[in-house]
């Protein structure tokens, strides 16, 4: 059949129909595609829940306001959260790393594509599961739609008798399949860089995007499964009748806390550490120098991962734990300033006498440093028990971990998008929509987030839908919200430039940055093979050395 | 080349043009890294059931119902050897002394899960015990529960094994494959040293 129609229309042989082009996504185990799926469906969510934020700061932007009612408030910063840490940030970090680790090491895909495949799938189902509760959640009991008990669903607001209906269960059951596919994701990006790299590409030769999404990968496996176990114990609850976080029956609201924080702060730097990754690589290129103290890099890296996993109570100071216990989190909470400032320093180091070069992607990496710089002081603040029962659950925290997130994280991936766009499409993005989007999210970035911190010193606590007028926020929200529409137009400025640039952007070619590792030596963008013959490396910059037969790296290192 | 790649490999002389490039095998990284992630789940539920120990506000309590399974922990724990054994089998010859030990490893395991099944049966019947009687009775069966599902599974995969065995299909090419699984059974009888202690030694 198919060959019939063939012979009949030979003009369309070339060009595949919708069809097929959806079959062979749906069905593919290609790394580079993959990897778009999952920086798609990202984006994604990312707008969506950009809107959920973009909802609760017109319901903010004046006292009394009644835009949305309290119920609609608590499930859209419930959603916000959830969406941007699980469906936001997660999936688009195993993107890059999909996309580019394999590249990266010289071996044509992951180490086990078919899990691959299946870890984006679980991750995708349980994204639209989250957001099937808006229709499904009322449940038999008509009670409630989305979930509305928080990001971090303190017990006992998830009891049956408190919560109601399914909308907790979507949450529950959303967390713990995504959570199920970033465990097979963090195990096949650990198998793959042990296993597949090619020859000459010693631990110590590796990218430092590797090293670093090494390390996010162990981190995953003993930093997600609490979380894993955790809502296990929840459905437990909820549905075999079991007494995990009932304190009717003597279960206890704080080891759920305490479950949930085992999880929550190692996944800060599970979200942190592929950014560290991405400065490492952009920052050299763009100082036209190899980094700046690669071992320590890797060495501060992996002293982060181990100390990011004894802090988790700095979030639980307010709950009235013992003085031990709360000098123990204060100090862990800021050693794991050292190593970070160590890796601050050595990207100054990188930059320092080089020949910067003001491309957009380099600017969002400077804007990085700075911000993340000030989110991690505000950290240090925070550590400190006395300061953090004053400032907890205020807008202070929220400036705070928004300066992380937003100026640190989302700051690093504009800064990847801007880099390896040129590798995935072939096409360059707007050097001038980049400008354009870059100027106007800083902007609109400084003026949401700095003057939350004022708001939270005033006293505002987070997570109200409203507030009385004359107790000195009028002014504050009403900014704050000016600067979420700002950031909103930037948001649609990159989005622009993505679709424009796809068609129209200038032509890339293999190297448009005279970049150093692995995946710019491939066409652009990179055949399904990756590589027609594996290449064998000698230093750490393999295309330096192609460039510079005359000086390699591999004879000083 | 300045060096010679490190690693597990030795080290190959200078003049050798194409040194020798061996990377660990990826189904056992990928396995020890699932064991981890499995391990740390193990953690937070051994860690509900000593936060819990004598919390419960209603009976019963551990040390009046709980029987220690020395028998089945034995069966269990010989698993562990007749697996290691039979993968060993399987690196030489193959085939009858392979099948039988492998076995001898799926009866053991079974017997195990029929030790559970007892003794279950005896706490819900005989003393009352559920999931939602009281802490005791929810830390033990999920944890209980939890370390039994993975028994469960092992024999599924042990058995799917044993059949293609059967049917001719597990030569010594595919012995690392089932190296990684024995790996699996091996991680399993290990959680239950630490279940065992957990819950019949500390716990009573």
């Amino acid at each position: 059949m198919a060959s019939d129609a063939m012979a009949i229309h030979g003009a369309q042989i070339d060009r595949p129909t919708w069809g097929e082009t959806l079959h062979v996504w749906v069905t593919t185990v290609d790394h580079k595609r993959i990897g778009l799926l999952y920086i798609l469906y990202a984006l994604l969510f990312l707008v969506i829940a950009g809107i959920e934020a973009l909802v609760m700061r017109i319901q903010l932007l004046s006292a009394h306001n009644d835009f949305v009612s309290p119920q609609v408030f608590n499930q859209m910063f419930t959603m916000h959260g959830t969406t941007m840490i699980f469906f936001v940030a997660m999936p688009i970090l195993f993107g890059f790393g999909n996309y580019l680790v394999p590249l990266m090491i010289g071996a044509r895909d992951m180490a086990f594509p078919r899990l691959n495949a299946f870890s984006f799938w679980l991750s995708a189902v349980s994204g639209f599961v989250l957001y099937f509760s808006f229709l499904g959640g009322s449940g038999l009991y008509g009670a409630g739609s989305a979930p509305d008990v928080g990001w971090w669903a303190y017990a006992p607001l998830t009891a049956r008798a408190f919560s109601p209906g399914s909308s907790s269960d979507y949450w529950t059951i959303a967390v713990l399949v995504s959570g199920l596919g970033s465990v097979a994701t963090a195990v096949n990006l650990i198998a793959t860089i042990l296993c597949m790299r090619c020859p000459g590409m010693t631990l110590g030769r590796m990218p430092l995007l590797t090293w670093l999404y090494l390390t996010m990968s162990l981190m995953v496996l003993i930093g997600l499964t609490p979380l894993s176990a955790a809502q296990l114990m929840l459905l437990a609850d909820r549905y075999l009748g079991a007494h995990f976080f009932d304190t009717q029956a003597g279960g206890s609201a704080t080891l759920w806390m305490h479950f949930f924080w085992i999880f929550g702060h190692p996944e800060v730097y599970i979200l942190i550490i592929p950014c560290f990754a991405f400065m490492s690589e952009i920052i050299p290129v763009f100082s036209r120098k190899p980094i700046f103290g690669y071992p320590v890099m890797v060495g501060a890296t992996v002293c982060i991962a181990f100390v990011s996993m004894s802090v988790w109570a700095h979030h639980m100071f307010t709950i009235g734990m013992n003085s031990y216990a709360n000098t123990f989190f204060m100090i862990t909470t800021m050693a794991v300033g050292v190593p970070t400032g160590i890796k601050i320093f050595n990207w100054l180091g990188t930059m320092w006498g080089g020949r910067i070069q003001f491309k957009t992607p380099m600017l969002f990496a400077i804007a990085f440093l700075f911000q993340f710089l000030i989110a991690g002081l505000t950290g240090i603040m925070m550590a400190a028990a006395p300061f953090d029962w004053q400032l907890s659950l205020s807008y202070f925290v929220v400036a705070h971990f928004h300066y992380v997130i937003v100026g640190g994280i989302l700051f690093a991936l504009f800064a990847a998008f801007y880099y390896w766009y040129p590798k995935v499409t072939g096409r360059m993005l707007s050097e001038r929509l980049g400008q354009l989007h870059f100027w106007l999210f800083v902007l609109g970035f400084h003026i949401t987030f700095d003057p939350m911190h004022f708001a939270g010193l005033l006293g505002m606590p987070r997570r109200i839908y409203t507030y009385e007028p004359g107790r000195g926020w009028d002014a504050i929200n009403l900014i704050v919200s000016i600067g979420a529409l700002i950031q909103a137009v930037a948001i649609l400025v990159f989005v622009v430039n993505l679709i424009l640039s796809y068609w129209k952007g200038a032509r890339a070619g293999k190297d448009p940055w005279d970049a150093w590792t692995l995946e710019w030596s491939v066409s652009s963008p990179p055949p399904a093979y990756n590589f027609a013959s594996i290449p064998t490396v000698a230093s750490r910059r393999p295309l330096w050395d192609e460039k510079h037969p005359d000086d390699p790296d591999s004879r000083y290192e | 080349m300045t060096a010679a790649p490190a690693l597990s490999i030795p080290v190959t002389p200078a003049s050798d043009p194409s040194p020798a490039w061996r990377l660990p095998d990826r189904g056992k990284v990928g396995m020890m890294c699932f064991i981890i992630a499995e391990s740390a789940i193990f953690t937070i539920f051994v860690v509900a059931y000593l936060f819990y120990l004598g919390k419960s506000l209603t009976g019963p309590t551990p040390r009046d119902v709980l029987e220690t399974p020395i028998f089945y922990t034995v069966c269990l724990l010989s698993s562990s050897v007749t697996i290691h054994l039979a993968v060993k089998r399987l690196t030489r010859d193959g085939s009858l002394s392979f099948l039988l030990l492998w076995l001898l490893t799926i009866v053991l395991g079974g017997l195990f899960m029929y030790g559970t099944a007892q003794e279950w049966r005896r706490l819900i019947y005989e003393h009352g015990l559920t999931i939602s009687t009281n802490l005791f009775g929810t830390t033990y069966y999920s944890l209980v529960g939890l370390h039994a599902f993975h028994v469960t599974v092992g024999l599924v995969m042990l058995t799917v094994v044993l059949l293609l065995g059967l049917a001719g299909r597990i030569r010594v090419a595919q012995s690392a494959r089932v190296d990684v699984l024995s790996m699996y059974w091996h991680f399993v009888d290990v959680v239950w040293v630490v279940v065992f202690t957990v819950v019949y030694v500390i716990g009573r």
